[in-house]
């Protein structure tokens, strides 16, 4: 991959690595369990789930500090489940309950979790740059070494939002790392149908920004890069954009026929660009080890299950709540 | 007391709240060096520096956006939108994002953004720079909408905005700024969703906004010389809506007109009429008369701007005829 940048921060330690692994094993069996809920009718609204792109959210939240604050996309499950919030709350807010991560009132789209810093994932695409540009001004006009981290992906870098934040985020030198998860296709649009470049971090270089190229199907590559960019912002030598090329394994939405993807290109994906793979080959985890794991993270996507459906529902009323402050 | 201009009166909430207020500062198009296209901000680059009083580019989904973000995580920024017209352009951040994230987020987060815009025909800017588009935001749960009219008004109203917790969009009317007025010694905020009765009278209630208060209060000299009565209310906070003000004062009057420089279809004053004949409809004596712009963009040529946007005379036409019914 052109641009990618070799990184020279000390190796993590294989415990670290295996913490990784489970966290991305556990995301992958949550979105897998979010599918396999919503096409048996008991989930509403839309699901878009991330499953192939586990190693961007890990490899991010894990390098971020306890005071960063973040925004999502419509593709939040991860980015929510890495920065801490409890698979329990998080599938009591798809089942639309009190307990949930928004209380029932956003959805899958609408994940947000103040105390851990998630400032809402966003139905719009490239809604929440903006923000994250306002959330560093805070941070930068305060003194606090916070930063404030944007995930997107690559249809987002055609929005005007993207422009308009980037441009402000590196002209007032703010804490702010943008971090663009390229899947490759804007929806079922294809980067070739949607933008005249194949290189996203070229987009960078007209707001005179620092960027930086990762594998985003190796975690650990991902948690170094992130840790550089997010050291540049906290510095306060200005906003980082990381570009991390990933692949989604799945359809845009759940259901998705995929008519737009060429024959073939899907298997070859899973084949070849899964992130847990990568990481098991690097780890060479045994069969055992990989049991015990799997029966960990199971029992936990099980029980967020049993948990959500026994949440409270909502009063109709309830919906007149919650409108001003 | 002090003599204010609307403009003065808007730059000194602003200082004062910055003054106390670490957490308060402006951001806008050329509202440093150049003190803004209004001089409003003029004079507060010296006071509070550049941190505080922040150029931005013309990027105004950037602008919005990172105010509501530097909201959100605990200041209070104010918002300098150079003409409302570019408001459409900060439109998805202020509808889709502002007014929702405490929603979506079941109560966890607030918004503490104040939007300070202005419009207003008057000096034939044509049809970019001289809308009223405040029934647009008025349709948004999660925003609040304020229209003052007064230096006093305007210094008191857009104090208690900037100490709102909720996202306000604060329209000021271009053709005021010159406006001076006596002003109390020490500011004194005024709450958010109270109307002003600017004039009391017996026979008629006109309910106008922003520039249509002085118009009314124009025509409300000239029906008292033809022995009509007129009441002027100013509600001043269009979102919340004082609906106990405006009924009582229908309900006494029993003839209401809504005026405001707004196009007239669809207008904020559709609202007013919709609600006046659910709470007060055994108390109405006539038909409720609207008064507004005309159906069309505004025009550069001033005879045709000055048809098409309404004056004390059209408030007074819709006195009488309110006040010829039977």
């Amino acid at each position: 991959m052109a641009g990618v940048e070799v990184t020279r921060a000390r190796a993590l330690s294989a415990e670290r690595l295996r913490g990784m692994y489970r966290e991305m094993l556990l995301i992958r069996r949550f979105e897998e369990k979010v599918e396999e809920q919503f096409r048996a009718g008991e989930l509403p609204g839309f699901l878009h789930v991330a499953i192939g792109q586990e190693a961007v959210a890990v490899g991010v939240a894990g390098a971020m500090g306890d005071a960063d604050v973040f925004a999502s996309t419509h593709r939040a499950h991860g980015h929510a489940i890495a920065r801490g919030s409890t698979p329990n709350e998080l599938m009591a807010e798809l089942y639309g309950k009190v307990e949930g991560v928004s209380r029932g009132y956003g959805g899958s789209m609408h994940l947000y979790d103040a105390a851990r810093g998630n400032l809402g994932a966003n139905a719009v695409v490239g809604g929440g740059l903006p923000m994250i540009t306002g959330a560093a001004l805070a941070f930068k006009l305060r003194g606090e070494p916070r930063v404030a981290v944007a995930f997107f992906g690559d249809g987002a870098t055609n929005t005007g939002t993207f422009h308009e934040a980037l441009n402000l985020a590196q002209t007032w030198t703010v804490p702010a790392v943008f971090v663009c998860e390229n899947n490759h296709y804007a929806e079922s649009t294809p980067m070739a149908q949607h933008m005249p470049i194949t290189d996203v971090a070229k987009r960078a270089v007209a707001f005179g920004m620092r960027s930086i190229t990762v594998d985003g199907q190796d975690v650990e590559a991902v948690y170094r890069a992130a840790r550089r960019a997010l050291s540049h912002a906290r510095k306060g030598d200005g906003p980082v954009f990381l570009l991390a090329e990933t692949y989604r394994l799945v359809g845009h939405y759940v259901g998705d026929p995929q008519v737009y993807r060429p024959p073939g290109e899907l298997q070859e994906l899973r084949a070849t660009k899964d992130p847990l793979d990568v990481l098991r080959r690097k780890l060479g985890l045994t069969e055992e080890e990989m049991e015990a794991v799997e029966r960990d993270v199971v029992r936990i996507v099980e029980e967020s299950v049993e948990f959500a459906r026994n949440a409270t529902d909502h009063r109709p009323e309830d919906a007149l709540e919650n409108v001003y402050a | 007391m002090p003599e204010l201009s609307y403009r003065e009166a808007v730059r000194d909430a602003m200082s004062q709240a910055m003054r106390r207020d670490d957490s308060v500062f402006i951001m806008g198009e050329d509202i440093a060096e150049m003190g803004g296209s209004m001089g409003v901000t003029q004079g507060m680059l010296a006071e509070f520096g550049p941190e505080r009083v922040r150029n931005t580019p013309i990027s105004e989904m950037a602008i919005v956006g990172a105010g509501m973000g530097a909201a959100i995580m605990g200041m209070r920024p104010i918002v300098e939108i150079m003409y409302e017209d570019f408001l459409t352009l900060g439109m998805e951040q202020l509808v889709n994002q502002a007014a929702k994230h405490r929603y979506m987020s079941g109560g966890q987060m607030k918004v503490p953004l104040t939007v300070r815009t202005q419009g207003g025909a008057g000096w034939s800017p044509g049809a970019q720079h001289a809308q009223q588009l405040e029934a647009w935001f008025v349709h948004v749960p999660g925003l609040k909408v304020v229209f003052a009219s007064t230096p006093t008004d305007v210094r008191g109203l857009l104090w208690s905005a900037i100490y709102e917790d909720n996202p306000v969009v604060f329209f000021e009317h271009r053709t005021l700024y010159p406006l001076k007025e006596n002003v109390p010694e020490e500011l004194e905020p005024i709450p958010l969703g109270k109307a002003r009765i600017h004039r009391e009278g017996e026979d008629v209630t006109v309910v106008a906004t922003g520039r249509l208060v002085h118009e009314a209060l124009k025509a409300a000299a000239e029906a008292e010389a033809e022995g009509i009565s007129v009441e002027v209310l100013d509600p001043r906070t269009l979102q919340p809506l004082d609906e106990e003000a405006l009924v009582a004062s229908v309900k006494k009057t029993n003839r209401c007109v809504v005026a405001h420089e707004a196009v007239t279809r669809m207008g904020f004053g559709a609202e007013i009429a919709a609600l006046v004949q659910e709470q007060a409809f055994d108390w109405l004596d006539a038909p409720i008369e609207r008064v507004g712009a005309k159906f069309t963009p505004l025009p550069f040529a001033p005879v045709m701007e000055q048809f098409v946007v309404p004056h004390a005379d059209d408030v007074l036409a819709a006195i009488r005829r309110t006040a010829a019914r039977a």
